[in-house]
């Protein structure tokens, strides 16, 4: 029967052509898709856009798209100064008009696009997008003469649109605003699958090469693939108006851990640990390692990766110590230990456990965990209360907690993908804020190229004025174009693409801890900081101090 | 100022208080609908007028009608200011010429090298197809382009798509201030708080960028807005712009325009204002092209193209209608 159903699904989308009806090739059609991704403004158009690309594109090359809108991309088979290196040799410019161009596009993949000659003959590209994704992994060990040879006749068949999708295929990601979200939607319109299971099919760790469509999204197909985590479930905000979700016993609240969310899997005799950018980072935690003796089989949980001692969760400077580390020494082990503050329960026996209520989850959640007696893994404590008004009084010890505020949690909500508003909010606490005057511009990029919107900003310490954090948002598009006209009139000094400012614009910077740093000039680092207002009121005599920033350091740093 | 010599119709190259304005006939009824009455005197492109001993004279910019670059002539000495200019013929603006010279004065209001523009008929295209697939699903669809100069080239070029086209106040005015001076343009009917929304449907809408977002549009719904921009070249600023598409049509020379248009002029010294002085004044020396500085001016702060919210001029111009 499966045999069966293969073969109609071959047979209705043949793989081997790489043309579609309307005799645009795999690649053109990929480059049409993201354009059209790129400049629509509603979800529904790029839905449609990519229910239409779902139901033309060649089989391979759908499944690279799930790849590369999901993260999973080749490996960087050269860098960009050999690309850029490429490039200023065919029109021969000047180094630094190569960076003023890239200053201005703000996108090195857009900017090669821009300056490389247009195409003399009508040539025409005739390959798919899996051709140049496989060609990529082909030439990665070659020599850089051959990939060389590769990239530059690629670039001279190629039109200004193919030219960028296939840069930005070497380069990195494509920011183009579609949610994993909108890609499982559009999936379900194509293939006879609910939301759910495709968004947990194309999650984890599978490679595109070796993957075809028909295997990633088959509609009779078990798992095969024993690392594959679930889809998180996220949290929308919630305010001061809390009294609004009704009495209190609806709700279990639990304190909200400031590490990485993260998924722990056994499942095969096997331990997986999964971030919730689907990075796998088991091999990162070797604290977790016991938890395959630990752990009953096809298990998953939900929680936090953050490191702890006796129980207690520590700041998350601690962690960034262990993070992007390759090898962990003894030291880091000791003075950042990792723990998993369990908090959800997904899977149980090899059973899909997120239609149950979560009452019924935590209850078997704390028969799991409880009697493990190990520092690896601990529960996340639920905080009784009996009125708003006390959760509101237990949240404002959230800091010394090392917590972000509270989480609330229907009782008998179900384990929903992805944000949804209703059954769970986080209510944070309010931020720290200080006062600063922006003294650095640099040019953003994406929607943000050739406008000022990353700053730097600075505090007085007497008749001096010290950097401490830089900032890009929270302003709105408005804002920042009274800004970028500011920085443009107001410039003292240019240091490539940094612009020093005449210290006058007042901003009051929210973030989220402060912790001592010997990185950093001012000796602080900022968790989270971003624009929370343009203070218009407030002159630049009228910010705060260094003075100010080390009481804030003593008073709520770690 | 006693004395302005004009080089268009723009408002930040036409500005209001001066006493005599010098400018080329085409510019006349321009300022005249946006400055009022003034004492206008008006030349013929190549008439070479004398001032204290100076000859002055006038000659085709390209960039919008009535664009004039401004010759200067005194003890042999040629200086030439460009004013904004384009290199491509667009029908409508006469063709630019570049002018020999001692000293150019340019504007670089695109002065880098990933401003390449199409050929015009190729934009033309796309604005077309554009209109088509927008009638497929149903949808008007709104070209934003500066009233002065954009719309009339984009008028020119889609006018046998549709047999009606609908604008907003703003571009009506400046379209019959043209059409009363003689030119032969395509008549546009003016959209008022009376025109009913069924006429509407599917059709095509000209108006001014700063329109854009505001109440205005509501009417039309539903709908696809294209923006008509040389800033439209780049990916980031369609995005930021939140429009439906960019067509990157421009009435300033591009990257090779502006090159082959100093060379052509043969100075040894270039001034260039106006947008990317720095980087392409560096070019130019760096390359030994001519001897080449920057130079300040209040250009181009309320230029058509500039890539952030609706100038004043253009609000004053929409609060009017």
């Amino acid at each position: 029967m499966i045999d069966e159903n293969q073969n109609i699904g071959s047979f209705l989308s043949p793989s081997l052509p790489s043309k579609d009806g309307m005799g645009l090739s795999g690649l053109q059609l990929f480059a049409e898709l993201v354009t059209q991704l790129g400049t629509s403004t509603k979800t529904n158009d790029k839905l449609q856009s990519l229910v239409d690309y779902f139901a033309t594109a060649p089989d391979a090359d759908k499944v690279w798209v799930i790849a590369i809108f999901s993260g999973r991309r080749p490996r960087r088979v050269v860098n960009s100064r050999l690309m850029r290196e490429w490039c200023t040799e065919i029109i021969n410019i000047p180094d630094w008009l190569f960076d003023e161009s890239y200053h201005t596009v703000g996108d090195l993949s857009e900017t090669l696009a821009l300056l490389l000659p247009e195409t003399k003959n009508e040539t025409q590209v005739n390959e798919s997008l899996s051709y140049y994704l496989e060609k990529f992994i082909a030439i990665e060990k070659e020599d850089e003469l051959i990939k060389k040879y590769f990239i530059v006749n690629s670039w001279n068949e190629m039109n200004h649109d193919e030219r960028f999708v296939f840069n930005k295929l070497i380069t990195g990601s494509f920011r183009i605003g579609v949610s994993q979200k909108t890609i499982v939607n559009a999936l379900a319109k194509t293939v006879d699958l609910s939301a759910s299971v495709i968004a947990h099919r194309i999650s984890g760790n599978w490679d595109p090469v070796t993957t075809s469509f028909n295997e990633l999204l088959s509609e009779s197909v078990s798992i095969s693939d024993f690392s594959k985590p679930y889809p998180f479930y996220l949290a929308y905000a919630i305010d001061d108006d809390v009294e609004t979700l009704g009495e209190t016993d609806l709700w279990q609240a639990e304190w909200k851990w400031d590490g990485i969310r993260g998924q722990v899997i056994k499942r095969n005799n096997e331990l997986f640990v999964w971030s919730r950018g689907e990075e796998l980072m088991t091999d990162k935690f070797p604290e977790y390692f016991i938890l395959k003796d630990l752990l009953p089989d096809g298990v998953v949980l939900d929680g936090e990766i953050i490191p702890a001692m006796d129980g207690k969760p520590l700041p998350f400077s601690v962690l960034q110590t262990r993070i992007g580390r390759k090898n962990i020494g003894k030291k880091q082990l000791q003075e950042a230990p990792i723990s998993f503050f369990a908090y959800d329960l997904l899977e149980y026996n090899y059973e899909d456990w997120r239609e149950k209520s979560l009452t019924e989850r935590r209850k078997k959640l704390e028969e799991t965990i409880i009697p493990i007696k190990n520092n690896a893994i601990q529960i996340s404590e639920i905080i009784q209360f009996t009125s708003w008004n006390e959760l509101a009084e237990l949240r404002k010890n959230s800091r010394k907690m090392n917590s972000e505020g509270i989480m609330l949690k229907r009782k008998d909500s179900v384990y929903k993908v992805g944000r949804k508003r209703g059954d769970w909010w986080k209510w944070k606490i309010d931020p720290l804020v200080i006062d600063c005057v922006m003294v650095y511009a640099q040019k953003g990029s994406g929607r943000r190229s050739n406008l000022y919107t990353d700053y730097t900003f600075a505090v007085k310490d007497g008749d001096q004025l010290v950097t401490f954090t830089k900032a890009y948002s929270g302003l709105t598009d408005k804002e920042f174009a009274q800004v970028d006209h500011f920085v443009k009139r107001n410039s003292i000094e240019k240091f490539g693409p940094v612009r020093t400012v005449k210290p006058e614009l007042v901003f009051e910077i929210a973030f989220e801890g402060i912790a001592a740093s010997n990185r950093h000039k001012s000796g602080v680092a900022l968790r989270f900081p971003r624009m929370n207002r343009w203070r218009k009121d407030k002159t630049v005599d009228e910010i705060n101090t260094m003075d100010d920033l080390k009481e804030m350091l003593k008073m709520y740093g770690k | 100022m006693e004395r302005a010599v004009i080089t268009h119709g723009h408002s930040d190259h036409a500005r209001f208080g001066n006493q005599f304005y010098l400018c080329h006939k085409f510019t006349k009824p321009i300022l005249q609908l946006r400055l009022g009455d003034n004492y206008y005197q008006t030349v013929e492109w190549n008439e070479t007028i004398n001032m204290n001993g100076v000859k002055i004279s006038l000659h085709p910019a390209g960039h919008i009608i009535g664009s004039s670059q401004i010759r200067l002539e005194y003890n042999n000495e040629v200086w030439v200011v460009s004013g904004d200019y384009k290199t491509e013929d667009d029908g409508i603006s006469g063709k630019f010429e570049p002018i020999k010279c001692n000293a150019f004065i340019t504007e670089s209001t695109f002065g880098l090298p990933i401003y390449k523009w199409k050929p015009q008929q190729e934009i033309y295209d796309d604005i077309i197809n554009w209109i088509v697939r927008n009638k497929e699903k149903g949808k008007a669809s709104i070209l934003l382009a500066y009233s002065l100069g954009k719309a009339q080239r984009v008028l020119q070029a889609i006018k046998e798509t549709t047999e009606t086209i609908f604008a907003h106040g703003a571009i009506f005015n400046m379209q019959q201030t043209l059409i009363d001076a003689g030119w032969d343009l395509n008549p546009v009917v003016r959209i008022t708080p009376e025109t009913p929304k069924e006429l509407l449907k599917e059709t095509v809408i000209i108006a001014p960028p700063g329109a854009e977002s505001t109440s205005w549009m509501k009417k039309f719904y539903p709908y696809s807005i294209g923006v008509c921009s040389g800033w439209m070249q780049v990916r980031g600023n369609v995005r930021r712009r939140n429009v439906d598409a960019g067509f990157a049509l421009s009435d300033h020379a591009d990257w090779h325009g502006l090159l082959e248009s100093v060379k052509a002029t043969g100075a040894e010294k270039v001034f260039v204002t106006h947008g990317f002085q720095s980087a392409f004044s560096r070019y130019l020396n760096e390359e030994n092209i001519a001897f080449s500085a920057e130079v300040k001016t209040q250009y181009g702060n309320e230029d058509e193209e500039t890539t952030t919210s609706p100038n004043l001029s253009e609000r004053e111009e929409l609060s009017r209608y």
